[in-house]
C-alpha cells in the first residue's frame, strides 16, 4: 500500500510531554523535565521507532508512524 | 513450394529486424523511468523479437493464403497482456523497499507502456513485411524508418512541463509547519531537523495552466510520480529512520498550485526544475474536465426543462 504523510494510516506511537496535566490516554507517554530533554527523548524515540516527530506547540510532541 | 522460400524468408527477416530494432530503441527511452536491469533488457528484447516475428509472419500467411494462421495474433495479444502483469508485479514488489514510492498510478502507467510497445513493434514489423513483399527491400527500409519515427512520436507522451510552469519556491517554517511559499506541507517537530531542512532543502512551485492541468496535478498518483522523479534525479537524504526528509508534493486548495519539497543530495535548483518538468503525465491522471463543458450544459438544460 502506498501511504503519503497525510494519509489516515498515521498512528501515534508515543507522546513526549513536559506538561504532566495535559496528556493522558492510550499511547505510551514519556515525561521530560525541560524542553532540552524533551527534544532529546523525542529524537531518540524517532530513530528507534522510525517515526516522525510532530510538535503540537503546547509542550507536547507526538511520534507518528506514517 | 521451395522456390518461394527465399522470398518469404527475406520478407519475414526484414520484418523481424525492423521490429527488434524498434523494440531496442524504445527500450532505451525507458531508462529514465525504469532501471534497465540486464536481465530485464534481455527479456524485453526477446519478447520484442517474438512480437516482430508474429507481425512479420502474418504477411506470408495471408498471401499463401493461410488465413487461419492469422488467429495466432490473438494468442500474441494474450502473451503481451502477460507482460503487463509481469512488469506490474515486479515494480509492486520493488515498491515495498523503495524509500520514495513510485505510486501505484506510475507503476500501472509503466506496465501499460511496456504492453503497448509490443503492439507498436508488431505493427512496425507487419508494415515492413508488407512493404518488402510488394515493393521490395528498399521500400521496406523506408517503411521501417517511418514506422520507427511514428513509434517514437507515439510513445513520447506529454510531460508536466507541457501543462505547467515550474518555478523556484521558498521554504519556511510557521512554528512547526513547513511551508513551500504559502502551502503547508508537514509538521516537523525536531528543531535540528527544521534547521537542516531550511539549509539544505529545495522547493518548487508547479503552476498549472488552466483547469485541465489543475485537474491533472490534483491527482495524488501524479504528484507522487513528480516527487519520485525528483528524488531519482537529485537523490534524497531520506532514510527509514528519517521520515522528515520524504519529498512531498502538496497542493494549494484555493489555486490548485502544487508545492514540492525535497531534501536532495545534490542541491541544484535547475536540475530539480528539469526533473519536475520531465515527469511524464500519467494516463490515469490525465483528465480534461473542461472538455466536458457542452455535455454538462446539455444535462443542466435538460434538468431545467
Amino acid at each position: 500500500m502506498i501511504k503519503m504523510e497525510d494519509s489516515a494510516g498515521g498512528k501515534i506511537l508515543a507522546v513526549v510531554s513536559i506538561k504532566k496535566d495535559r496528556v493522558s490516554g492510550g499511547a505510551p507517554i514519556f515525561f521530560a523535565s525541560n524542553e532540552e530533554e524533551q527534544e532529546k527523548v523525542a529524537s531518540y524515540l524517532s530513530r528507534i521507532l522510525d517515526a516522525m516527530v510532530h510538535d503540537l506547540e503546547n509542550g507536547t510532541y507526538i511520534l507518528v508512524k506514517h | 513450394m521451395p522456390e518461394y522460400m527465399p522470398d518469404y524468408l527475406t520478407v519475414i527477416l526484414a520484418g523481424i529486424l525492423a521490429g527488434t530494432i524498434t523494440r531496442f530503441v524504445l527500450l532505451r527511452i525507458d531508462y529514465r523511468q525504469y532501471p534497465g536491469y540486464p536481465h530485464g533488457y534481455l527479456a524485453h528484447i526477446f519478447i520484442g523479437f517474438i512480437a516482430s516475428a508474429l507481425g512479420a509472419v502474418a504477411v506470408p500467411a495471408i498471401i499463401k493464403p493461410d488465413f487461419t494462421a492469422v488467429t495466432f495474433l490473438a494468442l500474441a495479444a494474450q502473451q503481451f497482456r502477460e507482460i503487463r502483469t509481469m512488469e506490474r508485479r515486479t515494480l509492486e514488489s520493488l515498491e515495498r523497499t523503495e524509500l520514495v514510492k513510485r505510486g501505484l498510478d506510475y507503476i500501472e502507467g509503466i506496465a501499460r507502456t511496456f504492453e503497448a510497445r509490443n503492439y507498436l513493434v508488431m505493427g512496425t514489423s507487419f508494415a515492413t513485411s508488407v512493404a518488402a513483399q510488394f515493393a521490395g527491400i528498399p521500400a521496406a527500409f523506408i517503411v521501417a524508418a517511418l514506422s520507427l519515427l511514428v513509434s517514437l512520436h507515439f510513445m513520447s507522451g506529454e510531460v508536466i512541463g507541457d501543462i505547467c510552469d515550474v518555478v523556484p519556491a521558498r521554504l519556511s517554517f510557521d512554528g512547526a509547519i513547513l511551508k513551500v511559499d504559502d502551502i503547508s506541507i508537514i509538521n516537523v517537530g525536531l528543531k535540528p531537523m527544521r534547521e537542516k531542512i531550511l539549509n539544505e532543502g529545495l522547493a518548487v512551485m508547479v503552476k498549472p495552466h488552466g483547469g485541465n492541468a489543475r485537474a491533472t496535478v490534483h491527482d495524488m498518483g501524479q504528484r507522487s510520480a513528480v516527487a519520485f522523479n525528483a528524488a531519482v534525479i537529485l537523490g534524497t537524504k531520506k532514510d527509514v529512520d528519517i521520515p522528515e526528509f520524504t519529498p512531498l508534493a502538496r497542493k494549494n486548495p484555493d489555486t490548485g498550485e502544487v508545492g514540492l519539497y525535497i531534501l536532495p543530495v545534490e542541491k541544484d535548483m535547475e536540475q530539480l526544475i528539469a526533473a519536475v518538468k520531465l515527469t511524464p503525465i500519467l494516463e490515469s491522471a490525465r483528465s480534461k474536465p473542461l472538455k466536458a463543458g457542452p455535455v454538462i450544459k446539455e444535462a443542466r438544460n435538460k434538468k431545467v426543462n
